[in-house]
């Protein structure tokens, strides 16, 4: 479904990611660790196609399609999601006016009826209150004064709602709370099929003993140095990266 | 976005821009007391009229243009503008709307402000006026019979000169400023309302005002009665075609509330903005000012500013009556080159006086937005109050917003507050919304509604809807 080959990226020309190569199949959790400022960040950015990263090398294929051809919005469309290490507040936008809107780009795209602001708030209190998140959150501005782990909630969210068909989720469980992660962790672990792949960066195990990855990959000074099944995380947290696949 | 894409966008933006083909009959271009002698004789004036015209004009003479806005554009030269100027065919004043002129019925059509029987907005009663004459008035029986009176100030001075000469220039002296002695010098047309005692006025008066004539300026003048016990709700709506020159309009707008009345005035302001260069579009130097006159009276201002090339403006509530109410709701757009001063004076000489200002700046592209507001209470106006909000929203890098507020309080048991924030739409935020699959005008239209949303509430309803869309057009390719 995705097939990262041998990419290159720099932003403001700096490089950043030095041949990058993973294959993602449906069905399938990827996890990726590595330390602080080795490109995993800039990998989710460069999926989602933000402008400041520049793809000076290789290619990127989505469900048979050239995804560099796509600009951001439509990736989102065809089902790409991100959710960020450090979701942007965006003050006075109105968290639910904004998800309605995002969810009806996306049918429009498909050519589907746009939900209506009944089904919409239906689906939206229903699954709100699944993921323990209080319904007051619907009426505040998008990550409006939201705290650390509200945010990492808010994005399980808005992932939930749009049910998209790849999931990268970049330390989406830094700063969760323990009751918190649980929740997150069932939230994914719900959005999980046979059909939809999910990309977790983390740099904790904890996460993983609740959602089971089938690959852990180490990604180091841009590009990946190892790779395994969960039995390497376990690894890593005892040895950490230092000593490791050098 | 590629400058292209921008391009097109700000090509489609104003689509009021088209000129209506119609023979006009214009004065000369230049100024002196014959031009205002025949302008008032053209409009078969009362003595009277002619008198206050030129006392006007005499005053104007020795005085200079303003320099203090925070705006900039070349000297005006006021013999090269011309004073008067209307279609011929409403040189006989058709009667009804049957024998108003097709052409301009049309105009009106395309602008969206139906005039005949058939199409017209339910609930608003129109005056539309056309260069410097009104050219028709609907809904003019259902008002009479609620006792209103609705019409052109061209017929006003003729049927009601008492209700003129009682109130003309009693909120707006002539001696003003500059442009409220030009304007009372030559102000050729615009609306006069008078809500009688304990009438509340059974829909919305609307005044749409349209520039179509080239090198004429727009001096229309509005005069607003509410008396003791009387409700009413006005909207004024502006357009212009595109040209390359800048057309002046410099209008002046009198309300008065008596006692336990209240007056809510609306602006949609749309003239012509001028294209990206800066080229062209309406110098819009208003002044506008309400008198609470009465007690318990209220004020209402609200605007929505997205035209002209320059705007100078400042609703402002005079809130003499005791326990009277002033308030100020403004959303303020500039974009491209356009430059906005703009805010409003609350003035409190009664007691337990009350004024709230809400004033929202927008700026993008290379816009300059300035908020100008002072709040004064006098040593009389005991336990009186101001809010005052101010909040600008920068899109892009190369504008600017701006907040002047004036505060002098004079006695200690009034209380004044004045809140003010600035923030901006980064290329963050939109990358999060574009990621969710929003696009970039549509986000950058949400996130403005959302910053707008209190003042488009006190929008008369039909309005709101209108008002958002313009903010979006208005807004089209504002982020590069
Ligand atoms: N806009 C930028 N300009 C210059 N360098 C950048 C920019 N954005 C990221 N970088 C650099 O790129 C490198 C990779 O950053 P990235 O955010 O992808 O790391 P990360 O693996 O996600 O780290 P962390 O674990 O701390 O989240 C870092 O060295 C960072 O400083
Ligand atoms: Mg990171």
């Amino acid at each position: 479904m995705l097939n990262i080959k041998n990419i290159h990226t720099s932003i403001n020309e700096t490089k950043i990611l030095n041949g990058l190569s993973l294959e993602i199949s449906p069905g399938e959790v990827h996890a990726i660790m590595g330390p602080n400022g080795s490109g995993k960040s800039t990998l989710a950015k460069v999926l989602a196609g933000q402008d400041d990263c520049e793809v000076t090398e290789g290619e990127i294929q989505y469900k048979g399609e050239n995804l560099l051809d796509l600009s951001i919005e439509e990736r989102s469309r065809e089902g790409i999601f991100v959710g960020f290490q450090y979701p942007v507040e965006i003050p006075g936008l109105n968290n639910s006016q904004f998800l309605r809107a995002s969810i009806n780009a996306k049918r429009k795209h498909k050519e589907e009826e746009e939900m209506s602001a009944v089904d919409f708030l239906k689906l939206a209190r229903e699954t709100i209150e699944k993921l323990e998140i209080p319904q007051t959150f619907l009426n505040r501005g998008v990550n409006e004064g939201f705290s650390g782990g509200e945010k990492k909630r808010n994005e399980i969210f808005q992932m939930t709602m749009l049910n998209p068909e790849i999931a990268i989720l970049d330390e989406t469980d830094s700063g969760l709370d323990i009751d918190a992660l649980k929740i997150v962790a069932k939230g994914v672990n719900e959005f999980k099929s046979e059909s939809k792949a999910i990309i977790l960066i983390t740099h904790y195990q904890r996460l993983l003993d609740y959602i089971e990855p089938d690959y852990v990959h180490v990604l180091s000074n841009g590009k990946i140095i190892e790779s395994g099944d969960k039995s390497l995380a376990q690894r890593l947290e005892q040895t950490g990266y230092k000593d490791d696949g050098e | 976005m590629a400058n292209e894409s921008i391009n097109k966008l700000i090509g489609d933006r104003y689509k009021y821009g088209f000129t209506t083909d119609v023979e006009s009959e214009s004065f000369p271009p230049g100024l002196n007391e014959d031009v205002i002698t025949a302008l008032s004789k053209k409009k078969k004036e009362p003595e009277f009229m002619l008198e206050w015209r030129l006392k006007a004009y005499k005053h104007w003479l020795t005085l200079e243009e303003p320099d203090w806005a925070h705006i900039g554009y070349p000297k005006i030269d006021y013999q090269d503008i011309s004073y008067y100027s209307a279609p011929k065919s409403n040189e006989d004043k058709p009667q009804s709307l049957d024998e108003v002129d097709p052409k301009l019925l049309e105009t009106y059509d395309k602008l969206g402000i139906p005039l005949h029987e058939r199409a017209r907005l339910a609930g608003v009663a129109v005056d539309a006026v056309f260069d410097s004459v009104s050219v028709a008035t609907t809904f003019k029986k259902k008002l009479s019979e609620a006792g209103v009176i609705f019409c052109p100030f061209s017929e006003a001075v003729h049927k009601y000169p008492e209700l003129i000469k009682k109130y003309l220039g009693t909120v707006v002296p002539q001696r003003d400023n500059f442009f409220t002695a030009l304007n009372s010098a030559v102000f050729s047309d615009g609306s006069f309302v008078y809500i009688p005692k304990g009438v509340r006025c059974p829909m919305e008066l609307s005044t749409y005002f349209r520039i179509n004539a080239e090198n004429t300026g727009q001096f229309e003048r509005t005069l607003i009665i509410a008396d003791e016990d009387s409700y009413v709700s006005y909207l004024e709506g502006c357009t212009a075609p595109m040209r390359d020159e800048n057309q002046l309009h410099a209008a002046v707008v009198e309300l008065v509330a008596l006692k336990n009345a209240e007056i809510k005035y609306s602006t949609v302001q749309n003239w012509y903005p001028g294209d990206e260069n800066g080229r062209g579009g309406i110098y819009n130097f208003v002044t506008k000012r309400g008198d609470c006159r009465g007690s318990n009276s209220k004020i209402s201002w609200t605007q929505v500013e997205t035209g002209s090339a320059i705007t100078w403006k400042y609703p402002s509530c005079i809130l003499r009556g005791d326990h009277s109410i002033g308030e100020f709701y403004s959303v303020a757009v500039t974009n491209n080159k356009q430059q906005a001063d703009t805010g409003t004076k609350m003035i409190h000489i009664g007691k337990n006086t009350k004024s709230t200002i809400v004033s929202k700046g927008i700026s993008a592209g290379a816009a300059q937005n300035a908020y100008r507001g002072l709040v004064r209470i006098m040593p009389q106006a005991k336990n009186s109050r101001n809010h005052t909000q101010c909040d600008s929203l920068l899109i892009g890098k190369d504008c600017g917003a701006h907040t002047f507020p004036y505060i002098e309080g004079k006695n200690s048991s009034s209380i004044i507050e004045h809140e003010a924030t600035t923030s901006k739409i980064s290329e963050d935020q939109l990358f999060y919304c574009k990621q969710r699959g929003i696009g970039e005008e549509d986000a950058v239209n949400m996130i403005v509604n959302g910053f707008c949303k209190e003042v488009f509430k006190k929008l008369p309803m039909e309005f709101a809807v209108e008002a958002e869309a313009l903010l979006n057009v208005s807004l089209e390719g504002a982020v590069g």
